[in-house]
């Protein structure tokens, strides 16, 4: 009797007993998604704990460092300010960008090119690029005078290196079977350029891209430190000069801001292009 | 740096492939068979000799497109999907359109059995159907001569023999000649109509075998005593280069 009541329980519990592992697997996935997420927020807010307890135990006067809440109130009064002096740094960052990334591709391409081109140049190219940015600052200040243009000279130099770098390996590492279907294709340089070299080099473009984004906001703040009277590098002078500790942080705040902001769009805009993986060869 | 050292590939290597024939070129490693490949289809410039394709030089039949190459490597595009990377041919080296009743990308690929799968990309296929779609781009236009070089050589035992059954079903239907590379002695007879046996260091040509087996084979024409015996006496030729 028990045996016959058994087997006729036994099937729908079965696919229950498949149901629940199913549910219960989601829920593990949905909880690890969450803590994924959670942790990152759980750490930031601990440091800013930490900072708030440490000012307000040892009294720390608010010209040596400010309390996180001194700086959310600038943040919320000094808005205006702040954002007046972001708008020229952004210009010129995203400015040096643009022509350094843009200067980079040309030349790469030249190189790939002109073999005997990149043997005289590389490094020339090496040896500025080893200079410190705090040290080629001052020289592009008095080539290019006060205003936005040292800056943006900055911001493309930083930039300028690891493109080249990356976009030069990016143009030659083509498959060597790849090529010699191209061959066999009789397909002219320039096509071998567009419909290979170019397509292979995107990847290593993006990787050198999201480099630049930082280090061209970084160029432009370094550039302001010279000699400005506007944007994020002047501010922080300014502060610093004033021991406006809050407005300091404030403004540290914000370049970091623009700077993740800048690297985010690179990388969705990465997202966007690059719809393949490299192929690893078998 | 290490020094220069010039190496003879191959010497006194002559034959000839009959056309719409099937000819294996087997050999080890390092006998020069990929050289000899690569001076057919005009990658390569031997220091001597006269090669002729289809009664023109090399250079002139790539040029024609009368000749398609097989990599060992698929040699695909990654940022191409496998419809885009069968359309390579007619994209470059001036304008090429197909001749009219010429099988199209889409037809090819559906002939190495790729239908529906034109849209995938590279890195979404397996390395056997990476190789399809190499097949399917070295047939646009139809050109008289197909050049493989070990295309099944990275694939496992499974795939590489359901894609020598599939090569000679494509090589039946499309007629083409084909001057095929390997280093597998049952591959070698099982595909050919005639195997090359190339010994190393210079390669030179050590048999030249015609394979009495029926047209129409499959795979389990390899368990045959005709075909053990065609491959042991092959195996033979490559032994007795050393």
């Amino acid at each position: 009797m028990s045996a016959v009541a058994d087997r006729a329980i036994a099937p729908p519990s079965r696919e229950a007993g498949i149901k629940a592992a199913e549910d219960a697997y989601r829920a593990e996935q949905s909880r690890a998604r969450m803590r994924r997420r959670l942790l990152p927020a759980v750490g930031i807010a601990a440091l800013i704990g930490v900072w708030a307890a440490l000012v307000y135990v040892l009294k720390v006067p608010t010209f040596v460092a400010p309390s996180p809440q001194l700086v959310v109130v600038t943040l919320v009064a000094k808005f205006n300010i702040l954002m007046a002096n972001l708008l020229p740094t952004a210009i010129e960052a995203v400015s040096g960008f643009l022509l350094g990334n843009l200067t980079a591709i040309v030349i790469a391409t030249a190189f790939v090119h002109k073999k005997s081109l990149e043997q005289a140049f590389f490094p020339v190219v090496v040896l500025i690029n080893s200079i410190p940015v705090v040290a080629k600052a001052p020289i592009l200040v008095l080539l290019f005078g006060n205003g936005m243009e040292p800056k943006i000279a900055i911001a493309a130099l930083v930039c300028f290196f690891p493109t080249l770098v990356n976009m030069v390996r990016g143009l030659e590492s083509v498959n060597p079977q790849s090529l010699e279907l191209m061959k066999v294709l009789s397909a002219s340089k320039t096509e071998i350029f567009f419909k290979l070299r170019l397509l292979n080099s995107v990847p290593y473009l993006f990787s050198a891209l999201k480099i630049a984004a930082s280090t061209a906001v970084i160029g432009a703040i370094v550039g302001e430190w010279i000699g400005s009277t506007t944007g994020i590098g002047a501010l922080i002078i300014q502060s610093t000069y004033n021991f406006d500790s809050a407005m300091l942080y404030a403004t540290v705040i914000v370049g970091s801001a623009f700077s993740v902001t800048f690297f985010l769009t690179i990388t969705l805009i990465e997202r966007l292009v690059i719809r393949w993986q490299p192929l690893t060869s078998t | 740096m290490s020094e220069r050292r010039t190496v003879t590939a191959l010497e006194d290597v002559s034959f000839s492939v009959p056309s719409g024939g099937f000819v294996s070129l087997l050999g080890p490693s390092g006998c020069g068979k990929s050289t000899l490949l690569r001076v057919v289809a005009d990658l390569i410039a031997p220091s001597e000799g006269r090669t002729s394709v289809l009664g023109s030089t090399p250079a002139e039949a790539r040029k024609a497109r009368a000749l398609g190459f097989v990599f060992q490597d698929a040699a695909l595009l990654p940022w191409r999907t496998a419809l885009a990377n069968v359309e390579l041919p007619l994209e470059v080296g001036g304008r090429r359109t197909l001749a009219p009743g010429a099988a199209t990308p889409r037809e090819l690929l559906a002939l190495v059995g790729l239908a529906g799968w034109e849209n995938s990309y590279p890195h979404e296929l397996s390395g056997g159907m990476r190789q399809r779609v190499s097949i399917a781009r070295a047939l646009v236009g139809g050109p008289p001569l197909l050049l493989m070089d070990e295309p099944f050589g990275a694939l496992d035992e499974i795939t590489r023999d359901r894609l020598n059954a599939e090569l000679r079903r494509i090589w039946a239907e499309t007629g083409t000649t084909i001057l095929f590379v390997t280093h597998s002695v049952y591959e070698a007879v099982f595909l050919a109509e005639q195997v090359l046996v190339l010994s190393a260091n210079p390669g030179r040509v050590a048999a030249l075998e015609n394979i009495q087996l029926p047209r129409d084979r499959d795979l389990s024409v390899r368990d045959t005593a005709d075909f053990v015996a065609i491959a042991a006496r092959l195996r033979g030729h490559l032994g007795s280069v050393h």
